[in-house]
């Protein structure tokens, strides 16, 4: 019983809801933090020795919060609290704490906690960063790693966050059933710009992790609001997105396209967990942008070989989540599929009116040369992957058009 | 007498792994089970995706559909195994040896078979 490893899972998988439950008893996030750290350290002491308690979180709650109210009383003329040695033997007493918290609260304590970081006074990177060192539990050097800055800028960063939605105040009264589906929502969008983060740098584990913390808390999420489609959809397009991880990058780090991925290093797990759940969604008839985006991925996913991709499913239902969501940035993807089902001069026309909006947005000079290049157009093609490489953020983006404009040089 | 194990685990403690950890206990309690492969006792053994993935039917005159698993528990059904047993405490040392290649929390459940149809498709 001394393997560590399961008490880190264990501690973890609690963090949510005991700093949830510290937070609402103490109103303050620092005082939580800390009574949460003061418990992770006894459990770490008490645990191998007296194997787990039957419910971890509790057992976390009640002995951060008396570690916490020790301090306050320890000159006081109250009587001292039992010690958590003799605690973890006492069944009645962690039973009793953990009846008091019934699930309703652990539910809105975990959302409030989690909805405290995406405070709209927060620039999105200071909300991930709070979320991956309140929520998830990541050390500041983890995050400053995955956010390539260093220890003491990440430090610093996650100071300024507290000390934002300090002075903005914490909402703690229960929200109402708007509140609620306000503060999912808000959640939600954090979550996918985690994942995101992660998601966008080329192989790098740190990186990794934020997408495997992303999937982790939406999970979290779901458990407890069981019968949301849109939680449903999100955890699914993160869970195919995060599938194609070990495919993406070649051994380089250049990217690898999708029609060029080998399949067979797609996550067989991932995928049946997204479809079960797309499923799922589908059934509540309510239908979201989530939903729709990982109805895409699925399509993407399901298809044996590239060619077998239903191309012109694709493209309608990207028209769906034009008409939900319109952005240029989605009328772009739908022109790729509309490319694959009318030909390039569809896609062509159809984007031509975002060449303002999007001018300087690597992936659409990207696209176009792939367009220009189908139609014909060397010099056109040429011309748009040019602009691409001088607006990629990554040398992988930029190898992965170079090689289009070698291929372009060899062909002449 | 054959006797399933039901696996029973916090999940997001299970789902707090690294894929590293997951991956050496997958391969410890693949180590439990070669034996009982090799002898021939060791039937269906599954591995559950979330309780997030679940539906539940509930049934009555118009039988209800609920997302999720059947109960909210502290611990979920995570997998189980069938195996082939002389005696309750033969079961019992295998779950004891499950139990050394996953410590920590969780539970096993070790529950006789009345009936069982490995083939039952062929078999009617």
């Amino acid at each position: 019983m001394t393997d560590p490893s399961w008490i880190h899972g264990a501690l973890v998988a609690a963090r949510p809801q005991a700093v949830g439950a510290l937070l609402r008893y103490f109103r303050d996030l620092d005082t939580a933090e800390e009574a949460y750290q003061e418990a992770c350290l006894r459990a770490l002491n008490t645990w191998p020795r007296n194997g787990p308690p039957r419910d971890p979180a509790a057992w976390l709650i009640f002995v951060g919060r008396n570690a916490a109210l020790d301090r306050v009383r320890k000159d006081s003329r109250f009587d001292a609290l039992p010690d958590e040695d003799r605690l973890s033997d006492l069944d009645d007493a962690e039973h009793a704490a953990a009846e008091r918290i019934d699930s309703g609260d652990y539910r809105d304590d975990v959302l409030r906690l989690m909805f405290t970081c995406c405070h709209p006074d927060l620039p999105a990177t200071q909300q991930i960063a709070l979320a991956l060192r309140i929520v998830a539990g990541l050390t500041v050097p983890q995050i400053a790693r995955a956010f390539l800055v260093g220890d003491a800028a990440m430090e610093q960063r996650i100071t300024r966050a507290k000390a934002r939605i300090g002075a903005a105040g914490i909402p703690f009264e229960t929200p109402n059933a708007v509140e609620r589906a306000e503060r999912l929502a808000g959640v939600a969008a954090m979550l996918y710009l985690i994942f995101n983060e992660g998601y966008s740098v080329a192989g790098d584990q740190a990186a990794a992790a934020l997408c495997d913390e992303a999937i982790r808390l939406a999970r979290l999420l779901l458990r407890l609001f069981p019968a949301e489609p849109e939680m449903m959809g999100l955890l699914a397009l993160m869970l195919l997105q995060h599938a194609r991880s070990a495919a993406r990058f070649d051994a380089t780090g250049e990217a690898i396209l999708l029609d060029d991925q080998d399949r067979a290093r797609w996550n067989p797990a991932m995928i049946a967990e997204a479809l079960a759940l797309i499923d799922k969604a589908m059934r509540h008839r309510r239908p979201g942008p989530y939903q729709v985006q990982s109805a895409i991925a699925a399509l993407h996913a399901r298809a044996a070989t590239p060619d077998a991709t239903d191309w012109p499913q694709i493209a309608q239902l990207y028209a769906a989540l034009e008409r939900m969501e319109p952005s240029p940035v989605v009328t772009l993807n739908r022109a790729v599929a509309v490319a694959k089902v009318a030909g390039p001069e569809a896609a062509l026309d159809l984007i031509a009116p975002l060449a303002d909006r999007l001018d300087n947005y690597f992936h659409y000079h990207g696209a176009r040369g792939g367009f220009l290049l189908q139609a014909g157009d060397h010099v056109g093609a040429r011309r748009a992957f040019d602009r691409a490489v001088s607006l990629a953020r990554t040398p992988a983006q930029a190898a992965h058009i170079r090689a289009h404009l070698d291929r372009l040089m060899q062909a002449r | 007498m054959l006797y399933a194990i039901f696996c029973y685990n916090d999940e997001a403690a299970v789902g707090a792994w690294s894929q590293e950890e997951d991956e050496a206990v997958m391969e410890r309690l693949a180590a439990v089970q070669a034996p009982l492969a090799a002898a021939g006792r060791l039937g269906p053994v599954a591995r559950l995706l979330p309780t997030t993935a679940a539906t539940t039917l509930r049934k009555g005159r118009e039988p209800i559909i609920l997302d999720g698993p059947f109960a909210e528990t502290k611990e979920q059904l995570l997998g189980f195994y069938v195996i082939e047993c002389e005696s309750l405490d033969a079961a019992l040392d295998v779950a004891r040896d499950l139990a050394i290649a996953n410590p920590g929390t969780g539970s096993y459940e070790i529950r006789p078979i009345r009936y069982y149809a490995p083939n039952a498709a062929t078999d009617i």
